[in-house]
């Protein structure tokens, strides 16, 4: 088998949204292969479509070599899931909870036993195995939920923003266990995610904004695929420093956070030339190397956080009322 | 621990036969109910509180309101498998509904989500409300001797079997409903325009004769009078009861004049049960 995930102009629209406007792709076995996006834009809904629980509208994908329409049974054989939120029966314990799912799974009645182990064992829960799960701290809970995805040993393991929610050192830990996985089980992990920094663990990632994949390579090679420094610029005035760094130095700047970035080849050598050639006065100046971020930005025109911003506006504007009345 | 034969869980569980699985699928739905309910003793306690207020407080109460009533038959014998039927009722519709918990907890995507027919998790998950119910109602039967109802193995048997069938109707019933529900929230709406007039038309506080007829009519259209007769006559079978008390007090179902047969009305419950569950697999296996 060439390829265990192939999507080919997959598209989901719900009444007059299009959620997911044509996606192709296809992630070869082994592979960490993540989506990387915005909330909203389309990461879910494609998630949703290779588990084989929504339908798509247009264009079509297979998973494990099963077409996710007209052979799901046998797609959702051969994947384990772990959602966004936790899908765990809060009233069992850990081992009942994935003894449940050995069963549905039809996992054979003489490996249960051992298997649950090992994945508890993986997962640093074997002592905890007859704690009710409504004892379990948040991380536990996505532990078990990533031990219970694996029990029936899936040729592929969907990930929903598998760490969405937790503290910095749970989510290192659960991406130790992600990156063991793979060695221990040799499985292919299809992953969502809005952080930055997970991204860097995938082996290829897609940026996806607005239901459409912008590009697909390796965390390396799009990086480098921008090749200049990101310079954030604190000034007395942003539109005026925009307009000026347009005029002088033939740059597109964007205003970000209460800054004002953009890129530039050799940043750190370029700032003498900034100081002397701007008339703004600027109040701080950093330079940094191409982050994901930046590529995030060069490929959508906006940080992921803008993006995921102005999907709040409503809400902002809300606040901002809230505070006038306040005064 | 090494990583031990992986491959051979694969091709084990690839070989495997659809129905078997649908089969371990309806086991271990069902042993989860139950694990959930004997780790929930307060809710044996609280569900068993109604009606044993019902048939204790209002029942003798009735009681003494009815000129001929404590006499013969105590009222609380009448009241008895009218309230046998509301514990069934009450924890029939409840166990159906924790899908809808079981969906704002995410566990129902869970098992919607698995490689088995969703048919086969809803009959488990009927079958283990039934089973749940059934148990309730055998709690109930133990108090049968305080309202003079006789511990005969054969009137016992006769209602643990209608009470299983009863049961497994409404939670049937109830899975429909809960097809529907979004919240929680809407349990109360499901108590005040289903359960409680089931439970009023039924005949479970009132015997079914003499009635006005557009009251008449509406006990007809309830399912669960079909399920409260069956139960008031086998015990009426077992009194020494005089026949016009007896015709007064368990009147039956009549269509017509005609009064149906037991085996007519657990059939009745068993036809709507069924499809019921049936709809129900309908309206939860269409994707997204």
């Amino acid at each position: 088998m060439d390829t265990v995930i192939e999507a080919r102009d997959l598209a989901k629209r719900y009444d007059n949204l299009e959620a997911v406007r044509g996606v192709s792709f296809s992630v070869q076995p082994g592979e960490i292969f993540g989506f990387l996006g915005p909330n909203g834009a389309g990461k879910s809904t494609t998630i949703n479509i290779l588990c084989t629980l929504a339908l798509p509208t247009g264009g079509g994908a297979s998973v494990a070599g099963y077409d996710v329409v007209s052979a799901p049974r046998e797609v959702r054989r051969r994947i384990g899931l772990v959602f966004q939120d936790t899908t765990l029966d809060d009233y069992l314990t850990a081992t009942e909870n994935l003894r449940f799912h050995a069963e549905l799974y039809g996992v054979p009645s003489h490996v249960i036993d051992e298997r649950v182990h090992q994945v508890m064992d993986m997962v640093g829960l074997w002592e905890r195995r007859t704690s009710i799960v409504r004892t379990f701290s948040g991380g536990m809970k996505r532990r078990l939920e990533i031990a219970r995805g694996l029990l029936h040993s899936p040729r592929v393991l969907f990930l929903d923003e598998p760490t969405v929610g937790l503290d910095p050192q749970t989510r290192s830990t659960i991406w130790a266990y992600i990156q063991e996985l793979r060695q221990r089980e040799s499985i292919t992990i299809f992953l969502t995610t809005h952080y930055m920094d997970e991204a860097e663990y995938c082996d290829r990632i897609a940026i996806i904004d607005h239901g459409e994949i912008v590009v697909v390579d390796t965390p390396e090679a799009l990086k480098a695929s921008i090749g200049k420094d990101r310079v954030e610029l604190r000034t007395a005035d942003d539109s005026v420093a925009i307009a000026a760094l347009h005029e002088h130095f033939g740059l597109e700047a964007t205003p970000s956070e209460g800054e004002v970035a953009f890129h530039v080849e050799k940043g750190e050598e370029f700032v003498p030339r900034l100081f002397a050639e701007l008339d703004v006065p600027i109040h701080s100046v950093r330079v940094a190397r191409p982050t994901l971020d930046d590529v995030f930005m060069s490929y959508t025109g906006r940080t992921i956080r803008d993006a995921e911003a102005s999907g709040a506006d409503r809400n902002r504007a809300n606040v901002w009322v809230r505070s006038t009345r306040a005064r | 621990m090494a990583a031990t034969d992986v491959a051979a869980v694969i091709g084990v569980r690839e070989a495997g036969g659809g129905f078997v699985d649908d089969l371990r699928a309806v086991r271990v739905v069902w042993k989860r109910e139950l694990i959930r309910f004997f780790r929930n003793r307060m809710r044996i306690l609280t569900s068993l509180a109604q009606p044993v207020l019902f048939l204790f407080v209002l029942g003798t109460g009735l009681a003494r309101m009815l000129p001929s009533g404590g006499r013969h038959v105590d009222f609380r014998t009448f009241m008895f498998p009218g309230v046998i039927a509301m514990t069934i009722l009450f924890s029939s519709i409840f166990s159906a509904v924790s899908i809808v918990w079981d969906r704002e907890f995410g566990f129902l995507r869970e098992m919607m989500v698995a490689p088995v027919r969703r048919g086969a998790v809803l009959l488990g998950k009927c079958l283990g409300g039934a089973s749940v119910a059934t148990l309730q109602g055998i709690v109930m039967l133990v108090l049968a001797g305080l309202v003079h109802v006789p511990y005969k193995p054969t009137l016992l048997l006769t209602l643990v079997v209608e009470m299983a069938l009863i049961a497994f109707a409404l939670t049937a019933f109830g899975t429909l409903i809960a097809s529907r529900m979004a919240q929680v929230e809407s349990f109360q709406v499901v108590m005040q325009f289903f359960v409680l007039p089931m439970f009023f038309l039924s005949g479970a506080v009132f015997p079914l004769r003499g009635l006005p007829h557009w009251l008449s009519a509406l006990t007809k259209v309830d399912p669960l009078s079909y399920a409260v007769d069956p139960m008031r006559r086998a015990i009426f079978g077992h009194l020494k009861v005089s026949a016009s008390l007896a015709h007064t007090l368990n009147p039956g179902m009549t269509w017509n004049g005609w009064r149906l047969p037991t085996l007519f009305e657990l059939a009745i419950v068993i036809v709507l049960g069924s499809g019921m569950l049936a709809l129900a697999v309908v309206r939860f296996s269409k994707p997204d």
